[in-house]
């Protein structure tokens, strides 16, 4: 491939992941500012995003940070949270084929979220390294620029505003959990039965004392798992 | 616990399960449950964190459930992202404004 080609073949990537940039801007912006809230320092929250990618994942790890954790806890908490990214990088490592190499998949394993991995599978064209490169910059650099803008805002100011602003993140996975619960009963299912868990950890005398970390990771197991028993996902709907 | 340390391993740990996939075991899995059970694990943590969290995540318990409610009403008729979480972030301001001077 020529020089041109290839810069072209960026720009298109670049332009097809501007969508999601906007949007892991507004995202992280929330991060941003729940981190400030709880004494993170602007820096510290924007390097967790520029290191991490992942918003379930962050905030989980946030959470216990704050809370003052062990280093298991984190990291068999992100290991059950981001487990779903396996399943992803192998449907796209199949739709790789062989041209991409080992260098570049170094790279786009690091920015495989749900959404670039949604818009790489859409991808009617061969994918090529220079087009997942540029697909991946502007996730990146929203991502990151959205925590540190959040952060910075959430340090200055007034409390009532931070208290606002942190309840974002919440805002957005219930915006992310919601539509496909009413659309999927299996998915209801899941989040009914998370929830049950969930409140039993937080209120019920004894499973109280269990640390955040272990509760979140025992609920999404129990629930995803007792589901995936009921209700097995369709052949074809996987094979994305 | 040494804050550097923590983010080091986060990252780690997210980077290898993106990465391993892609580079060494590139066999698609069979299982039909270990394909349903990834399937359901995003819901079922971002429930398990959201809930009851939230409730205590603002100043009384009250702006917490305002915010909850509004963002499932708004995520329930199909609002975008974003319009809930500023709805949600909205129903928290003005519930506390409310809280506060009435």
């Amino acid at each position: 491939m020529t020089a041109m080609k290839q810069q072209s073949t960026y720009t298109r990537g670049l332009h097809r992941g501007l969508g999601v940039g906007v949007g892991y801007f507004s995202v992280s912006f929330g991060f941003g500012a729940m981190a400030a809230a709880q004494g993170i320092r602007a820096l510290d929250a924007t390097l967790i995003s520029a290191t991490n990618l992942t918003s379930a994942g962050q905030f989980a790890g946030l959470t216990l940070i704050v809370a003052g954790t062990t280093l298991w806890e984190l990291i068999l908490t992100q290991l059950v949270i981001n487990s779903r990214y396996a399943l992803m990088s192998l449907a796209l490592s199949q739709k790789m084929g062989r041209d991409i190499g080992l260098l570049p998949r170094l790279a786009i394993a690091f920015f495989n979220t749900d959404e670039i991995f949604a818009l790489a599978i859409a991808e009617r064209e061969k994918l090529t390294t220079p087009f997942m490169l540029g697909l991946g910059t502007m996730p990146i650099l929203g991502w990151t620029g959205g925590t540190l803008c959040g952060a910075l805002a959430g340090s200055v100011l007034p409390l009532g505003i931070r208290t606002a602003l942190g309840v974002m993140l919440y805002g957005m996975f219930v915006a992310i959990v919601v539509p496909p619960a009413r659309e999927e009963k299996p998915v209801l299912a899941v989040v009914v039965l998370a929830l049950i868990l969930s409140c039993l950890f937080a209120w019920m005398p004894g499973l109280k004392t269990v640390s955040a970390g272990i509760a979140i990771v025992i609920c999404t197991v129990a629930a995803a798992g007792i589901c995936a028993v009921l209700f097995p996902v369709p052949d074809e709907e996987v094979a994305a | 616990m040494n804050l550097y340390l923590c983010i080091a391993a986060m990252a780690v740990t997210t980077y290898l399960i993106r990465l391993l996939p892609m580079t060494l075991f590139r066999k698609p899995i069979r299982s039909r449950f270990v394909r349903s059970f990834l399937h359901y694990v995003p819901y079922a943590c971002l429930t398990a964190m959201t809930f009851p969290a939230i409730l205590n995540s603002t100043e009384s318990v009250l702006s917490g459930l305002a915010a909850l409610v509004t963002a499932v009403v708004l995520a329930f008729r199909g609002k975008s992202l974003i319009t809930v979480a500023l709805g949600s972030s909205c129903a928290v301001l003005l519930t506390e404004f409310f809280i506060t001077h009435i």
